[in-house]
């Protein structure tokens, strides 16, 4: 793996506590510039602590924080060259839309007529540019969020912080908003740290994503890696939907779970050593009884527009969700096959980078 | 049948609070309006206002009153504002709260002998100052004394509408002013005075209006050094018996007041002020 020879953000050995309840745990990471990042976990795992010890509002227990190489640790939030979009906006409520864009131009003692061209130009960036003499409370939830963002802009900080700046719009805004942040993001070419629960935000906007958990980033990589190897039980079940089936690892490219041994495309593990078996609910189809690689029963069927949601038995009593076109019927027995390279198995407490050496290991093999 | 009944006993509920609005509110502003009419031998006349508004006494007095309640309430403000905003950093706010509001329980009169005793000649405070050797210094019934007890007393009133702002202040709004480039004091005077200040009007209706007409203080403390217009009709109720008079004086009060209510009001900020002129 290349090295970035000079990451934008880069925190060491970050950690972070209140008394005795720790925040962060070791954080390590790195973001380079232009990019996309998103930080994603369960509220209260420390995504959005990580924002504020970029931002300069929390100071760090332990560890570094670097920005552009120096260390900014110490450095007042007000000295920094990064902006933060708030999740509840805080806009300010005594300005107006334009007053609250120039803020941070005045407070930099810009010259009037540049503030007025940039800030024009900040508020035709987030497709408000008659909005200027408005009160913010005049404005709609999501109008606010654009202003949030173009008060951020404006600054032309190199890192952008966005926490959870989405949350709070309804679900039609937020797919919307989802593809103007990510226009946005790569027609300026600023780095975004973005900060979210929601999975489906995080896969559908981020060059990278970090999944954390009570303090911890439990793995990083971009959508696809994630989405496709998930390093643990958590992960899996954070990001997407997820059969997680126990199972035994006979030996490389040979799994065992109900009962049965299949091909798959995982190694680099003991041999029997007890693994756990990821099958996504889309890469599962229907058959026959008769034709497939496991029978289930099925239990009950959801309609959710594009496709059915199928919940099914084996005879093990593993539950088994499946996605499909078509729908099945209640109570009768269906057959499930799948390609061996649709089958991923986690090792049970495998770390980031046990898993990661293990993975360049036997893809190493593969090549030979 | 049960509705109208519940409606009759809901309107019920409102009989003590419209009597006691009526009894001792309206019915004595229209009494004291009606009185001002009337001169000391019982006549209809205007001269009461005639007499108020060409006499220079009375409008010194006026000035006095407002001078005064204006100084006090500044230095009630220049206290007040950082004491709740420190009480806003505390662990245990609501303690410190507490220890500021219970002096307005003790009455008014006893705080005031005990402010004699303490400006005394041989009080606590010509002590302190007689053993740093710049005493013992005339501190009773002095323009000095009124004022410093006055915003003793009614610092309270000041402190507890400016804390509640203060505290309802969103944390992000600081933030945010942090993160867009702003200095503590930027965003001290930027965003957080500005967004405190219904707080601070607020705390200046309260102290601003009683203070024009304190009266007992400026006898027992400023040693009627300072005269205000609530001297003025203690004057001519208690002593020259001119109910008229004092009724008028009265009457101008209450619409100073409404005056200053009005101003410092909750009218809605002037928009418009954009950036585009």
């Amino acid at each position: 793996m290349a090295v970035n020879p000079q990451p934008i953000i880069r925190l060491t050995n970050v950690c972070k506590s209140y008394g005795d309840h720790q925040i962060l745990k070791d954080i390590n990471l790195e973001l380079e510039a232009g990019k996309f990042y998103t930080l994603l976990g369960p509220s209260g795992c420390g995504k959005t602590t990580i924002l504020r010890t970029i931002a300069g509002f929390t100071d760090v227990t332990a560890g570094q924080v670097y920005f552009d190489g120096q260390v900014i640790n110490g450095l007042p939030a007000n000295q920094r060259q990064v902006n933060t979009v708030f999740q509840d906006y805080a806009l300010f409520p005594h300005m107006t839309v334009a007053e609250n864009v120039a803020f941070g131009l005045k407070l930099h003692k810009v010259p009037k007529d540049e503030i007025e061209s940039r800030v024009q130009s900040a508020l035709a960036l987030v497709q408000l540019p008659d909005f200027g003499d408005r009160e913010i409370s005049e404005i709609s939830g999501g109008q606010q969020q654009r202003v949030a963002i173009a008060r951020a802009l404006v600054m032309r900080p190199k890192v952008l912080l966005l926490d959870e700046p989405l949350s709070a719009l309804d679900a039609k805004l937020r797919k919307d908003m989802q593809y103007e942040l990510r226009e946005l993001q790569q027609q300026l070419g600023i780095t975004f740290l973005f900060v979210t629960h929601d999975q489906e935000e995080a896969l559908a906007m981020s060059d990278e994503i970090f999944v954390m958990k009570a303090g911890e980033i439990l793995q990083g990589g971009s959508p696809v890696d994630i989405y496709d190897e998930p390093i643990n039980h958590f992960v899996a079940n954070f990001i997407g939907e997820s059969n997680i089936i126990p199972g035994k690892m006979i030996q490389d490219y040979e799994v065992e779970f109900v009962g049965k041994r299949f091909e798959c495309a995982d190694g680099g593990m003991h041999p029997n050593e007890a693994v756990e078996v990821v099958l996504r609910p889309e890469d599962l189809d229907i058959v026959k009884a008769d034709q497939g690689k496991l029978v289930v029963t099925v239990d009950s069927q959801l309609f959710r527009g594009n496709y059915f949601e199928i919940v099914a038995y084996d005879n093990d009593h593993n539950e088994w969700l499946v996605h499909s076109t078509n729908p099945a019927d209640e109570g009768e027995p269906i057959g499930l096959t799948f390609d061996p390279q649709d089958i991923h198995v986690m090792r049970l407490n495998e770390s980031e980078a046990a898993f990661d050496a293990r993975l360049e290991q036997y893809d190493d093999e593969d090549a030979d | 049948m049960q509705r109208k009944q519940r409606l009759s006993r809901n309107t019920a509920y409102f009989v003590p609070y419209v009597l006691w609005i009526a009894l001792f509110v309206i019915a004595p502003v229209i009494l004291l309006i009606y009185q001002s009419f009337f001169n000391i031998d019982g006549q209809f006349t205007l001269a009461n206002y005639q007499t108020y508004f060409s006499s220079n006494t009375y409008l010194m007095m006026t000035l006095n009153s407002v001078w005064y309640a204006f100084l006090i309430t500044l230095a009630t403000l220049l206290i007040s504002y950082p004491t709740a905003y420190l009480l806003n950093a505390t662990k245990h706010p609501q303690l410190w709260l507490l220890l500021i509001i219970m002096p307005t329980w003790i009455n008014l009169l006893l705080k005031a002998y005990a402010f004699i005793g303490i400006f005394s000649q041989a009080g606590i405070a010509n002590q302190f100052l007689s053993f740093i050797g710049i005493g013992p210094q005339q501190l009773l019934f002095t323009k000095f004394s009124f004022i410093f007890v006055a915003a003793y007393i009614q610092i309270p009133f000041m402190v507890l509408p400016i804390y509640n702002s203060i505290s309802e202040l969103n944390a992000s709004y600081v933030n945010a002013s942090r993160d867009l480039g702003a200095t503590n004091w930027q965003t001290f005077s930027r965003v957080i005075f500005p967004l405190t200040l219904p707080g601070v009007k607020a705390g200046v209706q309260a102290v601003f209006i009683p203070s024009l007409s304190l009266f007992m203080l400026t006898r027992l403390i400023g040693g009627n050094k300072v005269i205000t217009l609530g001297t003025a009709i203690e004057e001519h109720f208690l002593t020259t018996m001119n109910w008229g008079m004092g009724s008028t004086i009265g009457v101008v009060l209450i619409i100073a007041m409404v005056i200053i209510m009005w101003l410092t009001g909750g009218r809605k900020r002037r928009s418009g002020k954009g950036l585009t002129k």
